[in-house]
């Protein structure tokens, strides 16, 4: 006779150590491609709950198994021919990725994590010490009250009229009914302990309002390559700022020549031809600040990447601008682009570096990828240092 | 539970096991375990086994399965059965009545499969399994427990052991001699005289052969399939190491008499319980449910093989023709290879539908179809992927000790090896065997030969 028994786990989950471990190495294995997600993926401006999509290597459980050339036995309708193609590989798949047969769904759940998982490995990788971190999300206002109920203390503004009045009431009628002879036309006065107060949480939010301006040289020498580091480069400093900031603007100035407020897509995408006026876009963000940014209510950053290829009679422009600019901003960067690492410094930052001297003037220089964590860094302390 | 009892349930079971008996089937005590679905899918990804050491890879399976179940895009499995004495299987809680009495019904076949199959009688201990397995999962817990060797080297290490497990003994239930051995026995027949003394004549043995013939012995002798028994043989390996790898293997030739009869033991278990819930005079709401059910899960897939349905239609086919002694001595002497092989015919290659299909460049073209000329062809190509047949056969041919280089050579039947996987897997050998190591295989009927050096690096020669 077979034995019936209910099993009882004792709610206990045998898998979570396992899953955890998974998890754990899935983690690794997006932190190893972290370079290559964040210079990839239209996330700059993103919300944080944007998920996307990453591939994942390492993960795989690699045995020797068979391609995919080889043929095979099928149930089919009874109706099949020699010679009927029966089915197509849609994509011819590079090597790595397996194919639909023996894939078994092997990366549904590893794909896709949201901006803001990336935004906590990018933070992890750049080593700020947890303190740190804490300390930017702590920058907090009073932004509302919440009442939370009455108390018997108080302070006098927040004394509950209606409130003290149901408390002397109760008193009395207790007082009525314990003593008959208490007539109406007694006098009653409040006692301190028929008062009460409103009590109140106040609601700390992070500070608001900051706006990012994004300035980037568009012209010709602006290739593929740079822009694409301009673009990571921008993605690391919003991210950074909305840590800060809830609620953070950006602003995207495209300039040649001459310069223009832009979209996002177009910012990244569009190409130019023709020299270079740093100034122009400079002179765009403090018209645009002008207009819609106050400077005493917003806090300001200007990032502005470019590959110092800037036409020397602006220079002096260039420089006049950028010090009204550092006067504006909380933070003004400038990033100059030369992934080929051809020249030492540019005419450009060469005159920055000698005669900017404000406080809260950054200069990077990014040569490839592995540059972008410790540009940001330079920034990051720069940021701090001013706020202390 | 929904509508029922764990009284009604153990009713229904004695009913399913009596009738069993009467019918012939021959079973180890059966326990039946009550649980939830969540317990369901953490028995499904570590293979039905009550305890088992942890690996990630077990948690990948886990997150998989739950992903897929909750999407829909799989249901659970209605039975989990290990081979096992008493045998456990696991009924989910969720399922309705009837789906618990066609699922003890099949168990019932599954059972009597595991007690008889030639496979599983030679290749595995039933009564030892559970207690292996906790055995197994103690010892690996210990060793990532040890502060000298913690968890990190014990999942590289298993990491490595996991990507060469099938790269085994064929063979089951075959016992191994060791080289030295091999080469004694084959002197010895070579001289044609057995000694006086075995015993004595053994431990003098190493010392006076190996002078005289050991330029010219072979390590291995002959193409070696088991790559992991190798390594730990002749490799450079710690003694947990050694073990860990055991473990694996072990393991490993638990699960072959799995592979290897996968058709048959789901066609057994599907045949019984169709015949056994036919016996069982079900009312008649439960009747309808038991056809709809039963037809589900021997149902054809189109463009794919069920083993369900191509294990219960030959089954059915062998019963109701040669009737019940020749069922019976089929689950015990054949695995699915032998079975297809000997059972398949043009009949069943009909009913079954059955068509064979190559690739050329990205289309799957139609080969052959059951009819007179085509059914051959299909029979064979079956038998090949079959069981073992879909893991390409590697083996050792060659060990240089002086470089402490290993030569592996790729089987080659016409099948590629997916590149990127042999070269991944061929990295974790060479982590393994601390050395070099290189495949020599075929793409497109071109050699390659891929080289991996210990240091990971590796070089592909066209």
């Amino acid at each position: 006779m077979a034995v019936f028994r209910e099993y009882n786990s004792g709610g206990k989950d045998r898998s979570a150590e396992d899953r955890r471990r998974h998890r754990q190495l899935v983690e690794k294995a997006i932190k190893k491609n972290l370079h290559e997600i964040v210079a990839e993926e239209s996330i700059i401006g993103q919300s944080k709950d944007k998920k996307i999509k990453i591939p994942i290597r390492g993960l795989k459980e690699y045995q020797f198994v068979y391609g995919r050339n080889q043929g095979g036995v099928g149930t089919g309708t009874g109706k099949e021919k020699r010679g009927d193609i029966i089915a197509k590989d849609l994509i011819s798949r590079g090597p790595g990725q397996g194919g639909a047969g023996t894939d078994e769904g092997e990366e549904i759940y590893e794909t896709e994590i949201t901006i803001e998982d990336l935004v906590n490995y990018i933070f992890d990788d750049l080593n700020l010490p947890y303190l740190e971190r804490k300390k930017l999300s702590q920058t907090e206002t009073v932004a509302g009250q919440k009442p939370l109920g009455y108390r018997t203390k108080g302070i006098p503004p927040r004394l509950a009229k209606k409130r003290s009045v149901m408390e002397k009431i109760k008193r009395r009628q207790g007082r009525r009914r314990a003593d008959p002879e208490f007539t109406k036309d007694e006098r009653f006065p409040f006692h301190e302990e028929d008062l009460r107060y409103r009590y109140i949480r106040e609601e700390k939010r992070p500070q608001t309002n900051a706006v990012v301006f994004c300035i980037m040289d568009t012209s010709g020498s602006m290739d593929h390559t740079k822009k694409y580091l301009a673009r990571s480069f921008y993605f690391l400093l919003y991210q950074y700022l909305r840590l800060k900031y809830t609620e953070v603007e950006v602003v995207f100035v495209a300039h040649t020549t001459t310069a223009r407020e832009v979209r996002e897509e177009e910012f990244f995408h569009r190409v130019e031809s023709g020299g270079t006026f740093i100034s122009s876009g400079y002179r765009k963000a403090l018209e645009i600040i002008e207009e819609r940014f106050n400077p005493a209510v917003w806090n300001i950053y200007a990032f502005h990447t470019s590959d110092g290829d800037n036409w020397s009679e602006d220079n002096e422009q260039a420089l006049a601008a950028a010090r009204e600019l550092c006067r504006v901003c909380n933070l003004f960067g400038y990033g100059e682009i030369d992934p080929d690492g051809f020249h030492m410094t540019s005419p450009i930052s060469r005159l920055f570096q000698e005669t900017l001297a404000e406080k809260n003037f950054a200069m990077v220089k990014i040569t490839d990828k592995e540059d972008l964590f410790p540009a940001m860094k330079k920034l990051l302390t720069l940021e701090e240092r001013l706020e202390e | 539970m929904a509508g029922y009892t764990l009284a009604e349930l153990a009713a229904w079971g004695e009913r399913i096991e009596e009738l069993a008996r009467e019918e012939g089937l021959d079973f180890y005590p059966q326990e039946f375990e009550l649980c939830d679905y969540e317990d369901m899918l953490c028995y499904q990804a570590y293979n039905g086994m009550p305890s088992h050491y942890p690996h990630w890879s077990f948690g990948k399976a886990y997150d998989r399965l739950k992903t897929l179940y909750k999407y829909n895009i799989s249901g659970l499995p209605y039975e989990m059965v290990i081979n096992a004495n008493p045998c456990i299987a696991y009924l989910m809680k969720e399922n309705s009545l009837l789906l618990q009495i066609l699922t003890m019904a099949h168990v019932y076949g599954h059972n009597d499969f595991f007690r008889n199959n030639r496979l599983f009688t030679t290749g595995t201990r039933a009564e030892l399994t559970v207690e292996t397995f906790k055995n197994h999962a103690r010892r690996v817990r210990e060793y990532a427990g040890d502060p000298s060797i913690g968890y990190e080297r014990v999942e590289q290490l298993l990491n490595a052991a996991h990507a060469l497990r099938f790269q085994t003994n064929r063979v089951v239930g075959e016992g191994r001699l060791s080289y030295e051995e091999y080469y004694r026995r084959k002197h010895r027949s070579g001289q044609e005289k057995t000694p006086d003394h075995p015993l004595l004549e053994e431990t003098r043995a190493p010392g006076g052969t190996a002078g005289r013939t050991g330029g010219k012995r072979r390590i291995p002798p002959q193409p070696e399939e088991d790559i992991l028994w190798f390594i730990t043989e002749y490799g450079d390996l710690e003694e947990w190491e050694k073990d860990i790898i055991n473990i694996v293997r072990e393991e490993t030739a638990y699960f072959l008499p799995q592979i290897e009869t996968k058709i048959m033991n789901e066609g057994w278990a599907s045949f019984w319980h169709y015949l056994l819930l036919s016996r069982l005079d079900l009312p008649e709401e439960l009747r309808w449910e038991f056809y709809k059910y039963h037809n589900q899960v021997i149902r054809p897939l189109p463009g794919s093989l069920n083993p369900y349905h191509i294990g219960y239609v030959i089954f059915k086919y062998l019963y109701e023709r040669q009737g019940k002694e020749k069922i019976f001595e089929a689950r015990e002497v054949e695995k699915d290879q032998s079975f297809l092989r000997r059972y398949l015919n043009l009949e069943i290659c009909k009913e079954l539908e059955l068509f064979e299909y190559i690739k050329k460049s990205d289309e799957y073209v139609v080969k052959e179809i059951a009819d007179e000329e085509g059914w051959k062809s299909i029979r064979n190509q079956l038998v090949k992927t079959t069981g073992l047949g879909a893991i390409p056969v590697i083996r050792i041919v060659e060990y240089r000790p002086l470089d402490h280089h290993l030569l592996l050579e790729h089987e080659y039947d016409g099948r590629d090896l997916e590149m990127n996987y042999a070269t991944e897997t061929l990295r974790y050998c060479a982590g393994l065997w601390k050395g070099k190591v290189t495949l020599k295989t075929r793409l497109n009927r071109e050699e390659r030969i891929i080289h991996c050096d210990e240091k990971s690096n590796l070089s592909i020669l066209l």
